[in-house]
């Protein structure tokens, strides 16, 4: 048997179904039809009533799942792309984020945003939101990169008591295959070591793992052991487990598919600096997305987003440093 | 037979009067509140800024006292009445403008921006159209819950009806029948802005048409008609007739805060029957009902304000919230959230 990760956050939405009365799906074209990636599909038929199609309308729909949390609902809301949720981002930042601070009542949502470029998808389809996310406080920003983590992180996110900002990459949707749903997981807030080197750190998150996987393959066969720390979530941000893997390879390259002002990759070369300085021998060093919109022609896609070559290039100008 | 219709009448007489006088009551309370507060805020011994009910308090009553315990209220700044009514303390009110530690925000957030969300009141963020979906949540949880018999009613603006917010709830109460109650106070201003740079309809409750839901326009000077008015569309709501629209017309009788002396509003405006002022406007009815007398409302005011007294001198002893003593913690889920800047 094999499982996508499009399967898997399937499967893990069923078995929320299945476990818990409280949770219900709601989104764009999320019933019947099983929404525009097919993530929710047969759900609204194996779950009458509680799988439900919801009008174009980002801002009424994350507020009513405010609402419904508040009445001890655990709603699931489907953005049908990331890039969408700006139009829902009032809610999001203002309503979900501040709810528990202000009146001590938590606010527990699921927000799954399909995140990410794929070929072809031009600037409003293909956006990473992860940096703008985390930024705020009261949220909760996961980013799943390996089926098992589609699967437990989103059981854990719709099980956590606060709003959950869940990024979902499209690329992986179909090309990433495991051969079983995982029976345990690390922990939402703990990074993982998905690949052990000694000569320098990759720090990724997303599908961007696996374009640093691709690169530390290929620097590899030139003799380099490169380390990949796999975040899973950007917010909380496992700084622990980055600066002791900076410890080990005393050199950072961070990787993240955003846009290069501020974010992720910009947080941990500042964590790192910060709080591991005497462990750098190299200035510590990110790539990212070009400072563009994300482009629609497959060859300026290609050339936008960072990429197995590209991270290698970038690796390979810091180890000679 | 005649028996049964005099006593009918008679009791429908006696219902009137003591939902006309709980009423002005709460309309006194708000009014009386609101001004000791504003003389608060002018005595510099309040930060933010104060934001009074003048002129809305029929019709916000209104909104409180046909709501039952178990639904669902979500004010706009100037429904002081109505939360009263609906149950809020004045102790609630003082705090959060003073920013009591003991208060349901804790200094967190403050003056109107205050609720209890767990029993029904939740609190505003300022981008007012927002609590409309909120209050949808609420009871689309409820109907997935097979709660029945409970309503929600939001409060808004002039103002927030020009927002997508306020359209995208609306138009979502409508497709899912919920019992929404969505009341919008024309007040003739936001902020500064008048109704003809805010909308271009000839009324308001026009628009229910274009949503599919049913429209009510009532005077919101007018105690009785606010309080007929309101209650019908409560009870529509609550018979399972989907979302109601009730607009009324009145006239914010302050500035927008107490920083603004609204120097704007068209002085025609406060001569016209939009300017009457609603709690005048209510004695008169209840002295000319003969549903109390003078010097019945007199004593009312005098326990009204002593109440309101003891509540800000209480208020004022309480402590301020200590910042070493704040958790700064913006999650409930401890373990997950950010320690990183909160160790300096």
């Amino acid at each position: 048997m094999s499982i996508t990760y499009l399967d898997a956050i399937r499967e893990a939405q069923a078995r929320a179904l299945r476990d818990d009365p409280r949770v219900f799906i709601y989104g764009q074209d999320v019933g019947a039809f099983g929404g525009a990636f097919k993530a929710t599909k047969n759900l609204a038929r194996e779950f009458p009533g509680r799988v439900l199609d919801a009008p174009i309308s980002e801002d009424a729909i994350v507020g009513l799942a405010v609402g419904a949390a508040i009445e001890g609902m655990r709603p699931i809301i489907e953005m049908q792309f990331a890039d969408f949720s700006t139009t829902g981002f009032n809610q999001i930042v203002n309503q979900a984020a501040t709810l528990y601070w202000r009146t001590n009542v938590p606010c527990p949502i699921t927000l799954r945003l399909p995140v990410g470029g794929t070929s072809g998808s031009g600037p409003f389809h293909s956006q990473c939101m992860e940096a703008v996310y985390a930024h705020y406080p009261g949220l909760i920003v996961l980013t799943p990169a390996t089926v098992e983590d589609a699967y437990s992180m989103l059981l854990e996110a719709v099980a956590l008591d606060d709003p959950v900002i869940f990024c979902e990459h499209k690329l992986l949707y179909r090309h990433l295959k495991a051969e079983q749903l995982p029976g345990e997981a690390l922990p939402v807030g703990r990074a993982r070591i998905a690949r052990e080197g000694r000569d320098l750190t990759m720090v990724a998150y997303s599908a961007m793992v696996h374009e640093a996987l691709e690169a530390a393959r290929e620097l590899s066969a030139e003799g380099w052991e490169i380390e990949v720390v796999d975040l899973r979530s950007v917010k909380p941000l496992d700084t622990d487990t980055v600066v002791a893997s900076v410890a080990r390879t005393g050199r950072l390259l961070c990787v993240g598919e955003a846009w290069p002002w501020g974010g992720v990759t910009a947080e941990i070369v500042s964590r790192v600096s910060s709080e591991g300085y005497g462990l750098l021998d190299a200035p510590p060093q990110r790539l990212n997305a070009r400072d563009t919109p994300v482009p629609y022609h497959p060859n300026l896609w290609a050339a936008h987003r960072p990429t197995a070559r590209s991270v290698a290039a970038a690796a390979r100008n810091l180890l000679r440093q | 037979m005649l028996q049964t219709v005099i006593e009918a009448k008679q009791s429908n007489a006696a219902a009137a009067r003591d939902i006309h006088l709980a009423a002005w009551r709460f309309m006194l309370l708000a009014r009386m509140l609101d001004d000791k507060l504003a003389a608060v805020w002018r005595a510099g011994k309040m930060h933010g800024g104060v934001f009074l009910s003048r002129g809305q308090e029929a019709l916000s009553v209104s909104v409180g006292l046909s709501l039952n315990k178990g639904d669902v209220f979500a004010p706009l700044i100037r429904d002081a009445a109505g939360r009263l009514a609906f149950g809020e303390s004045i102790l609630d009110a003082v705090r959060t403008y003073l920013g009591s530690a003991l208060g349901p925000m804790r200094g967190r957030d403050g003056n109107v921006h205050r609720g209890r969300p767990r029993e029904g009141l939740l609190p505003m963020i300022s981008h007012l159209g927002a609590m409309i979906s909120v209050v949808n949540g609420v009871l689309f949880a409820r109907r997935l819950k097979n709660v029945s018999g409970t309503v929600g009613a939001a409060c808004v603006g002039d103002g927030a009806t020009s927002t997508g917010a306020f359209h995208e709830a609306l138009n979502q109460a409508a497709v899912e029948k919920l019992p929404l109650v969505l009341v919008v106070a024309d007040n003739q201003y936001a902020y500064s802005t008048p109704t003809s740079r805010q909308f271009a309809c000839a009324h308001l409750a026009d628009k229910a048409q274009g949503y599919g839901v049913q429209g009510h326009a009532v005077d919101g000077t007018d105690l009785t008609a606010c309080l007929k008015t309101v209650g019908q569309a409560v009870a529509r709501a609550r018979d399972g007739r989907g979302p109601q629209l009730v607009v009324a017309s009145l006239l914010r009788l302050c500035g927008h805060g107490e920083h603004d002396d609204a120097g704007y509003v068209d002085p025609k405006l406060k001569q016209s029957p939009l300017g009457r002022d609603c709690l005048k406007v209510a004695e008169e009815k209840i002295l000319r009902e003969k549903w109390a007398d003078a010097s019945q409302l007199a004593a009312w005011r005098e326990e009204v304000v002593r109440e309101i007294e003891e509540s800000v001198a209480q208020v004022q002893r309480e402590p301020a919230p200590d910042p070493f003593a704040e958790e700064w913690r913006a999650i409930s889920t401890g373990h997950l959230s950010e320690g990183h800047e909160a160790e300096h």
